[in-house]
């Protein structure tokens, strides 16, 4: 996971008055479907809005450890924690790798953290939902795994070199996510009656929520223009938000469960499924703060780097100490 | 690395690079970058978070302040003159095709 098409927020961009030149090249480049690597010239623009959607794309995986981390202690069987704990360690490693990313257009991992800390930054809402039930655990990897790979896998082409390459490794890593997920329904919808209950409630609870991790609508959506052009983004919300629909409900009607939308339809002349209203009230209430863990979700990250405080001070003293070398016996080679 | 009280972020640990050999036979190749206490500390981690899937046999870490990098305003000076230099490259001398193994 997880990326988030959270463009009603922020600026909008101002397309530079740094003179044409290098902004024509810089285009012309971009047209030319040349990367854009970090000591290139780029208008500031370009540089603000990668750091807002990278930093919020990497925190997005950091706070995603919790609501499945949870879980840990109580998965079911050794097999399904080692594999959860593989899983939620990677999305630690994919948030890692974002960070890096956004550090090389010029701000630090420590202002980054600082950002999220202090509530000033923004994660994907999905994860300001609980997880209540095992079942949880299945549908989170099923559908906001599933609906993160969509957004995540064409931003492998964006034009910002070090943000293609963190996303090429973290898609790499996706698939399995999602396939623990869909594994995880599979054993329960086919399991006993209450299994297969709880599998329907999960599903009932994470389809909506799901389904707004696209983002806002088309018609909504302020960033999408600029954004295509500088081909940070390849599809619009709406696009995604489709391909993904298209995908899960053959997956869902071959699970056996019911998807939470009466208007729910194949619709024939346009050979996709087609949903009913979204409630985007939902959505930028708990973008707003207001979802059920919220409040949780941050004090959980504030916690945990309280905690570790004295670790990383130890560690300096440590290198302090040791000129920052590493003592012998690890060499290059 | 953030400050609860509000105040200003404190400083980072150092960034290093980090480089993975992914298999015996095979150069080290860049593979991103990590902060860490120390030089051990990044072997530690770049262990963690670049070969949880066995991607690599060796890894190098190496202070991002010490690499030296060309600037890319200089890449006309620096790459260009090669490019008339197209002698360079077999395909430039014309052999007639009866003529075998060259
Ligand atoms: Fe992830
Ligand atoms: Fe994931």
């Amino acid at each position: 996971m997880y990326t988030q098409a959270l463009d009603t927020h922020g600026r909008e961009p101002v397309p530079a008055a740094e003179g044409a030149g290098p902004a024509a090249r810089f285009q012309a480049r971009i047209d030319a479907d040349e990367k854009i690597e970090p000591k290139d010239w780029m208008p500031e623009a370009y540089r603000q809005t990668l750091i807002r959607q990278i930093s919020q794309h990497a925190h997005s995986e950091i706070v995603g450890m919790l609501p499945e981390g949870n879980w840990i202690t109580r998965a079911p069987t050794l097999r399904r924690k080692a594999v959860l704990i593989a899983k939620v360690q990677d999305e630690g490693g994919h948030g890692m790798y974002l960070y890096s990313a956004a550090e090389t257009l010029g701000v630090s991992r420590a202002q980054l953290i600082e950002q999220l800390l202090s509530g000033a930054a923004k994660y994907s809402s999905i994860f300001n939902y609980p997880t209540l039930t095992w079942a949880d655990v299945g549908a989170i990897g099923w559908l906001v795994d599933g609906a993160a790979i969509m957004n995540q896998i064409p931003i492998c082409r964006c034009s910002y070199g070090p943000y293609a390459r963190a996303m090429v490794r973290i898609c790499k890593e996706e698939s399995f996510h999602q396939r623990q997920g869909f594994e995880i329904m599979l054993t329960l919808a086919q399991g006993s009656a209450a299994q297969h209950a709880m599998a329907q409630d999960a599903l009932n609870r994470w389809w909506w929520p799901s389904i707004m991790m696209f983002g806002p609508s088309d018609g909504d959506s302020r960033h999408t223009a600029q954004s295509m052009a500088w081909k940070i983004k390849r599809f619009s919300n709406d696009e995604l938000r489709q391909k993904f629909i298209d995908v899960t409900v053959p997956q869902a009607q071959f699970l056996g469960l019911t998807i939470p939308d009466p208007r729910l339809r194949w619709d024939e002349a346009t050979q996709h499924f087609q949903i009913g209203p979204i409630d985007w009230s939902e959505f930028y209430a708990v973008l707003k703060g207001n979802g059920p863990c919220n409040r949780e979700r941050l004090e959980a990250r504030r916690a945990a780097d309280a905690a570790g405080a004295w670790v990383r001070e130890a560690a300096a003293a440590y290198a302090a100490k040791h000129g920052g070398r590493a003592p012998a016996g690890a060499s290059h080679g | 690395m953030g400050d609860p009280s509000g105040g200003a972020a404190p400083a980072d640990w150092p960034l290093y690079e980090v480089f993975i050999r992914s298999r015996s036979g095979l150069e080290h190749k860049h593979v991103g970058s990590l902060h860490a206490a120390d030089a051990r500390m990044a072997v530690e981690h770049a262990r963690d978070v670049y070969t949880r899937r066995q991607e690599g046999v060796s890894i190098w870490v190496v202070r991002s302040a010490d690499i030296v990098a060309s600037d890319p305003a200089d890449a006309e000076a620096l790459f260009e003159p090669a490019r008339d230099k197209v002698y360079r490259h077999p395909t430039f001398y014309a052999i007639p095709d009866e003529v075998k193994n060259l």
